[in-house]
């Protein structure tokens, strides 16, 4: 009896007792630096969600380049605080005559994270590696298919032609067509310069399909780059990545060694954890809270608005949309003054185009339509289109830096527009539910949606909106100047002189307001990042591209 | 009784067969989906149904869903599309579940170790002061959500007043993983500070937690020593001069557990839905974090996995409560 009763308690004493002595502890045994004694050596910033992998290649989403920004760099910079661009791996760049090749002038004595050189053999190394994307890694490069078009193996469409290493510091990169876009594209994230050596040995390119996912190789979860910072670990179990100073690297050394990013995805937990000092900071307080954090001591680091709300129309599903005194109706039907003031953090303001004012193009002569219901009334009845239905979509289960609260914006917007006898039919999917779909799909007669810049260039707003006439979300085709418009865009976007460029812009943003109106501009709203009172040095970006190395902590 | 358990354990294949396909018709009858929420606002329609067909989503649901048996058979779960792109989805679970279960094994231990005891003191001073304190605190325990008990505990202990860390499993000490279960890593890997600061990041959402089980467990023994106190054998027992250690122990007690033990086990399987909404709340990184990103993201998988692997720790748990009690129960042996 006895026996039977203890037999099982010594198994398990055995049990563990050898898996003690299989258990090794891998932690670096290294001391905590001493620094000076004011500041601490660990930021740590609270984060929304966890990245996915760490090779940018491969990267779409905030969080991920958000960490993926500290360890890589590009060719071209952003200046920090602003969306212009600014020299980064290349020291400078040059177009040829006709725009369609470009050199590129390297900084010297650079290194990889691995020990590496950084020269134009290994920036032509990373354009082929991006440009020769097979079979899965096609879809996972997302952001390649994006702004380059097209892969090697169907180069039809592609912005990229080919690269070629003049010398140690000239790598030449030859386009197909001259876009605005080039090389300000080249200061993305997702194109950040790889150390060749590392990516041959890992493997990099080994993005496969399996099942309903796709697998990466292991060299996207431990990437070799050239940044400030450089990965310590990513502890999946306890949702912590930390990063390190890069000691290779060859800018100012970051002002703290160490950088730690808590994934929590719930805000008010994020919140909590700034009160109790467990974290430094966190991005996209809820602007409800904006004025409480201020009063608790901590800096609101309101970023220049850099993103567009719109109210998308979609003529092809609603025949009275075609007619340009409805939709001019509409957009003076709605009070977007008070809807910007009640609902959309300080700073935010009513759009009168496309994009905010920080892009180049940006038209400031044009003024937001005033709130007008007698006008849209009377717009109205001279269409004939009193008593109009209008379905008018919006998501849940989202917030987006441009629209904090869907529900509640559509809520206004929707007694404004009844208020002039429009009415309403009211639907509403969750974002990830079906609501993008819908809209891809022109489900839906109008909805809410908006855009947030990548960088500093109008054709990535107009352009992303209106320059395909086949198919985007506004059914421009239905119009008789939707193909004036989207070869108008194409022709701005090409011109190679920047003021030439912005002039034709301009014009443009013009005629969308006062001519076609798509869709209604709503309003530009800034995001904005917490942290507490004793961080210092951290720049907010207006493309939520903030480099940690200048932030230091104090005790 | 092998009988038995074979009998149960192939009951459970059948549920948890049923339950893929359910779940699979599910996800994919759901609008939206996995494509939408990894391109966001840079969907078009060319670039989703590229990512769809990629993933092949395009297929009719039973071919996707024969494919996944096929693979599934093989022990392939399919790879995580948003959780962690590219990992094992049965990895995840794996990596994950511990984190649950550390944290309802600990509330279970608090609640049966402060329960019985109080239950058993309660019940020997029926109607006192004390015992009808504890039962009023055992109802509070019922009523007051989890949710709302720990969101309290966290603002006051945490948030207010420093003395336990607001969120997650462990501070970033670097600690070095071996099984997932934070506390029993620092221990094997002699790292005794990870498995302190796991232990300290235990306490509040523990407590939070065992308060439901406390409260049922803590009635069922008070009611259950009570109406053993009354029985005949106990006053043979007494009259027959046995001490009063060994009627306590050996005929109160033991008679009286036979039903608490049954409620410990029926509560486990509450405890781990509880355990999701603690988790919430915690940032606790376990099964029910994993499954509100999985959804959040889309990540069909994913989502598998963690449903059907709930469902079957369900079942398991139901299968132990069953053969626990046969063995304190000699009579259900028999039967």
């Amino acid at each position: 009896m006895t026996l039977q009763r203890t037999a099982p308690l010594v198994l398990l004493t055995v049990a563990a007792l050898s898996m003690t002595a299989c258990a090794q502890s891998e932690r670096d045994s290294g001391g905590t630096g001493g620094g000076s004694s004011d500041v601490k050596d660990t930021f740590t910033f609270g984060a929304a969600g966890a990245p996915k992998l760490f090779d940018p290649l491969y990267a779409t989403d905030g969080e991920t380049f958000r960490v993926t920004r500290q360890i890589h760099s590009g060719l071209l910079g952003v200046k920090p605080g602003t969306a212009d661009i600014q020299p980064e791996l290349a020291e400078s760049w040059e177009p040829s005559q006709d725009g369609l090749s470009w050199t590129f002038k390297l900084r010297q004595g650079v290194k990889f994270s691995d020990g590496e050189p950084f020269n134009a053999e290994a920036v032509c190394y990373n354009m082929e590696r991006m440009f020769d994307q097979k079979g899965a890694g096609q879809q996972a490069a997302e952001y390649w298919t994006y702004f380059f078009g097209s892969f090697k193996d169907d180069p039809s469409n592609s912005l990229y032609k080919s690269c070629e290493a003049k010398d140690d510091s000239t790598a030449v990169i030859n386009i197909t067509r001259t876009t605005s876009s080039f090389p300000t594209i080249l200061s993305l994230d997702s194109f950040s310069m790889q150390s060749p050596k590392a990516l041959k040995d890992g493997d990099a390119n080994n993005v496969k399909a399996q099942g309903d996912g796709f697998t990466y190789p292991a060299y996207a979860m431990n990437p070799v780059g050239i940044g400030p910072y450089k990965l310590q670990k990513y502890d999946e179990a306890n949702k912590t990545v930390t990063l390190v100073a890069n000691d290779t690297y060859y800018g100012d050394k970051p002002k703290t060694k160490t950088i730690v990013f808590k994934i929590i995805p719930d805000e008010s937990t994020r919140r909590q954890e700034l009160q109790a000092g467990s974290i430094d900071g966190y991005d996209l307080p809820n602007p409800v809270d904006w004025k409480g954090l201020k009063d608790a001591g901590n800096k609101v680091e309101v970023r220049p608005a850099f993103n567009v709300l719109y109210m998308g129309l979609n003529p092809e599903h609603n025949p009275k949309l075609k007619d340009l005194k409805v939709r001019q109706a509409l957009m003076y039907a709605l009070n977007r003054e008070q809807m910007v003031k009640s609902q959309l953090p300080e700073g935010a303001t009513v759009a009168s185009q496309f994009m905010p004012e920080a892009v180049s193009g940006y038209n400031k002569e044009l003024q937001p339509y005033p709130y007008d219901p007698e006008k849209a009334k009377q717009l109205l009845k001279e269409a004939g289109a009193e008593g109009m239905t209008l379905q008018f979509a919006f998501p849940t289960e989202v917030s987006r830096p441009y629209m904090p609260d869907p529900q509640k914006i559509h809520a206004a917007f929707v007694k404004d527009l009844e208020a002039v006898g429009i009415k309403v039919q009211a639907v509403s999917k969750p974002w990830n539910g079906g609501y993008l779909d819908d809209v891809n799909n022109g489900n839906y007669d109008a909805w809410l949606l908006g855009w947030t810049g990548d960088y500093n260039a109008a054709d990535n707003f107009l352009g992303t909106f209106f320059s395909n006439l086949k198919q985007n979300d506004f059914h421009t085709s239905v119009m008789p100047w939707g193909k004036t418009l989207s070869d108008d865009l194409k022709k701005a976007d090409a011109i190679v002189d920047e003021s030439a460029r912005d002039t034709a812009y301009q014009d443009i943003n013009k005629r969308i307001a006062e001519e076609y109106l798509p869709g209604l501009p709503i309003s530009h709203s800034p995001p904005a990042l917490v942290t507490s009172g004793k961080v210092e040095g951290l720049v907010a970006s207006p493309l939520t591209a903030e480099t940690f190395d200048t932030v230091t902590v104090g005790k | 009784m092998a009988r038995f358990i074979i009998r149960r354990l192939l009951q459970m294949v059948g549920v948890v067969f049923v339950l893929s396909l359910l779940v699979f018709l599910w996800l994919r009858s759901l609008p939206g989906g996995t494509v939408s929420a990894i391109l966001g606002e840079r969907a078009t329609p060319e670039t989703r149904a590229a990512l769809s067909k990629a993933f092949g989503l395009d297929q009719p649901v039973w071919v996707q869903y024969l494919k996944f048996l096929g693979r599934a058979a093989h022990g392939d779960f399919g790879v995580s599309t948003g959780v962690l792109p590219g990992s094992d989805a049965f990895q995840i679970f794996l990596s994950r579940f511990p984190a649950t279960i550390e944290l309802s094994v600990a509330a279970l231990v608090i609640a049966v170790v402060v329960a019985i005891p109080l239950g058993y003191v309660s019940a020997r001073r029926a109607n006192s002061p004390l015992d009808s304190s504890l039962v009023v605190v055992s109802l509070i325990g019922v009523a007051v959500p989890v949710f709302f008990l720990a969101f309290i505990l966290k603002y006051q202990l945490a948030v207010e007043h420093h003395v336990f860390p607001v969120s997650g499993r462990q501070d970033n000490l670097g600690c070095t993983r071996v099984t997932n279960f934070f506390v029993l890593d620092g221990l094997l890997t002699r790292e005794f500070d990870c498995s302190a600061s796991a232990l300290k990041h235990l306490v509040l959402p523990s407590v939070a937690l065992a308060t439901i089980p406390f409260a049922v467990i803590y009635r069922i023994t008070r009611a259950s020593v009570l109406e053993v106190l009354g029985e005949d054998y106990v006053r043979t027992a007494e009259s027959k001069g046995l001490t009063a250690r060994v009627v306590r122990g050996r005929h109160v007690l033991r008679n009286a557990l036979l039903p608490v033990v049954t409620t410990i086990g029926l509560q486990t399987g509450g405890l781990l839905a509880g355990a999701v909404l603690t988790e919430k709340v915690f940032n606790w990184g376990g099964i029910g974090n994993a499954l509100a990103v999985a959804f959040e993201r889309r990540d069909y998988a994913v989502l598998q996995v963690l449903i059907l692997a709930a469902a079957g720790t369900y079942v398991v748990i139901n299968l132990l409560v069953d053969i626990s009690y046969a063995i304190i129960d000699p009579r259900v042996r028999t039967r």
